[in-house]
């Protein structure tokens, strides 16, 4: 079968070119060579600077030696600061958040509805350091707003970087991203015909049965989709080291923040590459995760194919 | 089962008026269609009933109960969708049983329901499919069955045939009608396609612009459309509309217009009021009441063949008048005629309709009612 095309084969691959060379330089080279160092005790400075030696998996051992793993500022201590970092904020907070928000804004007036998500994209679309600084603004001690409102309430002030920097980063990622969740559900609950829910209506469900039965099951590819995302990206966000830089005494060091420490201030290269390409393995087996579960078919698809 | 009653109810959109002050009384068990082009105001009528929408003024009462600010989850009754609204993620069965399912039944005893019912709708043997597994015949039936399966005060149909085929459609007609009767169920039936409405209803209530023009019986729709718009609507194909200028002769109507050859006719009070206000009058005479007569009979009507349609049994003869104007008959013949031909259609004096100046009906001295 013949194939229409608009350009022959050598112009299309000279439009292409520029791409593939950007592509080429500034991702697929750094990504296998990432891979590469990460077999090596390359550093910035000494002897290995210059030389580096192929130390085999090394680095990986060394990563995972049950000695120090739990040790705070170690990898394994900030693996698992992660994990529970991207299960508050980006599972419960953006992603139940954001379905919430979206859904209650199914039910109230266009006006308010523009103007509510006016608000919340506004929180998604500023610079990550307007944002870092406005809320280091926002909890500072002495002159922060919070305290100003606390003191204002009667209420004691209290120095929240400091006694709760790791519910702070929570709370921080998941008001810079709950809008995104928002805007992907607001859109998908809009492509279901209007007509499915005046019917249950009619039939006598409820608000909440209504969600149950016929919304969540309709968005279910939505909600694999917008948790893929909202995972990765909260798995590799450094946002947060603009409020906490990691502390106080590495309790808010994400795997992001732990990689950057170990490559960029010890310049240990060998060993912060193997970080990043944990990271990316974590990511791609998380990925795939989500993936088998929004291929897998319903029940009722199941028996209805039988 | 129970009433629906309207009370001055009107529904605006922004600067649209959608529904001017309707009042419309259902009685219960009734089959009403509210009949209407798009845009007439039916639609939104039942979505009130429903509860989908919300009157702007008035108040609607189902049974004895003011309904007029109740959630429809509240108002005990049941609408099928033009869509079917079916859930494409549950089968047939969990899709039937919907209704109960939020009653809280037990899973048992709605999918015995659910069976039930689709065993009477003649899906019973589907139940496993999910509904893009089905034909749309089946579909509409699944969605009625949803309807049936609860206990409802008033059904409300949103066009629920026009997704289907012609045959699939006039099949569907018949058992909705079988089915009204069979269970004395309160219908209202909302529809564009006047056939469907003639066939179903008990009554008919005719929508222009957000009012209702007439509300009867279809047999009086039929013999006694109140205005030029209902005789235009009802009637497939809808009644010829002959403008005519009207006079006085010998206590008789004389009507004149061009290529119409019209013995008197008799002078009524009605005709005498309307003549006060104008002398230009509307002539009306339905196709199947027009037959082709011999050139120069009486109680006629003539022009130039338009188009000659073979339908089969039938045949539906146009013929153009000087002004440009067309007037269709239906006929039973297959007389082959050329087109451009001079062509007489008479017709007898009982059929005539006429209508005043504003386009409203003019009633005969002693009119009976039917």
């Amino acid at each position: 079968m013949k194939q229409f095309s608009l350009l022959s084969r050598r112009v299309a691959a000279l439009f292409l070119a520029p791409g593939a060379i950007l592509v080429g330089l500034f991702i697929l080279l750094p990504f296998f060579w990432v891979i590469f160092v990460s077999f090596t005790n390359r550093t910035l400075l000494g002897r290995t600077a210059l030389n580096p030696e192929f130390v085999g998996l090394q680095n990986y051992v060394r990563l995972f030696d049950p000695a120090t793993f739990f040790t705070r500022g170690q990898f394994g201590s900030s693996l698992i600061i992660t994990t529970e970092f991207v299960l508050l904020s980006a599972l419960v907070g953006q992603a139940l958040l954001g379905l919430l928000l979206a859904w209650l804004m199914q039910a109230i007036r266009p006006g308010l509805k523009r103007f509510v998500e006016a608000m919340v994209i506004g929180a998604w679309i500023l610079p990550e350091v307007v944002i870092g600084f406005a809320w280091f603004a926002f909890l500072d001690y002495d002159n922060g707003t919070l305290n100003m409102i606390m003191r204002g309430l009667g209420l004691p002030p209290g120095d929240f970087l400091l006694q709760q920097p790791f519910w702070v980063i929570v709370i921080f990622n998941t008001w810079r991203g709950a809008a995104f969740s928002m805007m992907l559900f607001n859109s998908a609950f809009a492509s279901i015909p209007p007509s499915y829910f005046q019917a249950a209506d009619v039939a006598g469900a409820s608000s909440w049965q209504k969600f149950r039965d016929i919304a969540l099951p309709l968005i279910r590819g939505h909600v694999v989709t917008d948790l893929i995302l909202i995972t990765m990206w909260t798995f590799n966000v450094f946002t947060p080291f603009l409020l906490t830089h990691g502390g106080p005494a590495y309790r808010t060091e994400l795997l992001s923040i732990y990689n950057y420490r170990v490559a960029f201030r010890d310049f240990e290269f060998g060993k912060g590459a193997a970080v990043g390409v944990i990271i990316m393995l974590i990511n791609l087996v998380l990925a795939l995760i989500y993936l088998s579960i929004g291929r897998r078919k319903s029940k009722a698809e199941k028996e209805a194919a039988t | 089962m129970a009433s629906v009653v309207f009370e001055n109810v009107t529904k605006t959109f922004g600067s649209f008026t959608a529904v001017a002050g309707v009042d419309l009384s259902i009685g219960d068990g009734e089959f009403v269609c509210l009949l209407g082009p798009s845009g007439c105001g039916k639609t939104t009528s039942l979505r009130m009933i429903a509860g989908l929408e919300t009157p702007t003024s008035g108040k609607i009462f189902i049974g004895d109960q003011d309904v007029t600010g109740l959630h429809p989850k509240d108002r005990q009754i049941s609408m099928v969708f033009q869509d079917y609204a079916l859930y494409p993620h549950m089968n047939l069965a969990d899709n039937i049983a919907y209704p109960l399912k939020v009653r809280g039944e037990s899973v048992e005893k709605r999918h015995g329901r659910a069976r039930e019912v689709a065993d009477v709708l003649k899906i019973g043997t589907l139940l496993n499919r999910l509904p893009s597994q089905i034909s749309g015949g089946q579909q509409q039936r699944t969605s009625l069955a949803r309807a049936l399966v609860y206990p409802s005060r008033v059904y409300l149909f949103d066009e629920p045939l026009s997704n289907l085929d012609a045959k699939l459609r006039l099949e569907a007609r018949g058992f909705l009608n079988h089915l009204q009767r069979d269970m004395g169920m309160t219908a209202v039936y909302v529809t564009h396609d006047q056939a469907e409405a003639m066939a179903l209803a008990t009554r008919i209530a005719v929508m222009d612009q957000g009012r209702i023009v007439q509300y009867a019986p279809p047999i009086e729709i039929y013999r006694r459309p109140a205005t030029t718009f209902v005789a235009n609507f009802v009637g497939n194909p809808p009644m010829n509309l002959v403008p005519v200028e009207a006079a006085h002769g010998d206590g008789q109507l004389l009507l004149s217009a061009d290529g119409l050859a019209l013995g008197g006719l008799p002078m009524s009070s009605g005709v005498a009021t309307a003549l006060q206000a104008s002398k230009a009058l509307t002539l009306g005479i339905r196709p199947e009441h027009l037959t082709v007569a011999a050139p120069g009979a009486a109680n006629a009507i003539s022009g130039k063949l338009f188009a000659n349609e073979n339908m089969g049994p039938e045949s539906l003869v146009t013929i153009e008048r000087a002004d440009g104007s067309r007037v269709t008959a239906r006929i039973f013949t297959d007389d082959h005629i050329e087109l451009g031909a001079d062509v007489t259609l008479g017709f007898s004096l009982e059929h005539v309709h006429l209508f005043d100046s504003t386009g409203a009906r003019i009633p005969a001295d002693g009119e009976m009612p039917l």
